[in-house]
């Protein structure tokens, strides 16, 4: 078994065998749970339920760039996800891999609309 | 090697046998995670609609205030506030199992009813929150 699945003879899959992905999935939510944490205590904790204080948390040069990774984080979280349900519910490779390319656009889409969110403010 | 010969074998059901078939709690947890998940890449441009129209000016927040009144839009953002409790809650109990930590099958059924019952509470609290209750 060992010895007849390397080489040429290896059985390849589409998933890297999962482990890349497996730790970007940990890595990324732990950076979206840390950055919730860190919103919700500024926030609820400043007790300024107001424009003034929810554009002003994100007036701050520090805080835009922790959103702006954490929104990276969180797409690229979202990323396997979808592709993980792809991948298990749907089996025509032609529809698969359209429907993949359709996400990594929509994704990239939402990531360019977050920059110009974040950086209007 | 006998014991999983005795075992019957592995078939998937048929999509119709969904609603009768009577998962475990973590089995429950795992398909919601799943569900949640999608829910939330279904909303996602709604989201950023909202996160846009609080933030971007004193004029597009009193949109956003009203808008947000419209009980059909409370209806979504409960439904989201559900998704995102469920899946932070989920995968936290992920990230514990990650560590080897709770995975006998009485532990991992005794930890999918903490996150159901930890996330039905809290989306219970934003529901009466929404709604003015409290």
């Amino acid at each position: 078994m060992a010895d007849n699945n390397i080489g040429a003879k290896r059985v390849v899959v589409g998933a890297h065998y999962g482990l890349r992905d497996w730790l970007a999935q940990r890595v990324t939510a732990v950076v979206m749970a840390v950055f919730t944490v860190v919103t919700l205590v500024l926030f609820l904790g400043a007790s300024d339920f107001s424009y003034e204080g929810w554009a002003g948390l994100f007036a701050q040069q520090w805080f835009k760039i922790l959103a702006f990774v954490t929104f990276l984080a969180m797409y690229y979280h979202v990323w396997v996800g979808i592709r993980d349900i792809w991948m298990d519910y749907i089996k025509p490779v032609g529809i698969r891999l359209t429907l993949q390319v359709f996400t990594i656009l929509w994704l990239l889409g939402c990531a360019g609309w977050t920059v110009q969110i974040l950086w209007r403010v | 090697m006998s014991d999983a010969a005795a075992r019957k074998r592995f078939t998937n059901i048929h999509v119709t046998q969904i609603i009768r078939y009577r998962l475990p709690a973590s089995g429950m947890v795992s398909i919601l995670h799943r569900i949640s998940g999608a829910l939330m890449f279904l909303l996602l441009p709604f989201v950023l609609f909202l996160f846009d129209k609080s933030i971007t000016s004193e004029i597009s927040f009193e949109f956003f205030k009203g808008y947000v009144s419209h009980p059909l839009v409370k209806l979504a953002i409960l439904a989201l506030s559900w998704a995102y409790l469920h899946h932070f809650i989920a995968g936290i109990r992920h990230l514990v199992m990650d560590m080897h930590i709770g995975l006998s099958k009485h532990e991992t059924v005794k930890s999918a009813w903490v996150v159901l019952i930890i996330s039905g509470v809290l989306t219970l609290l934003v529901a009466m929150k929404l709604f003015g209750v409290i």
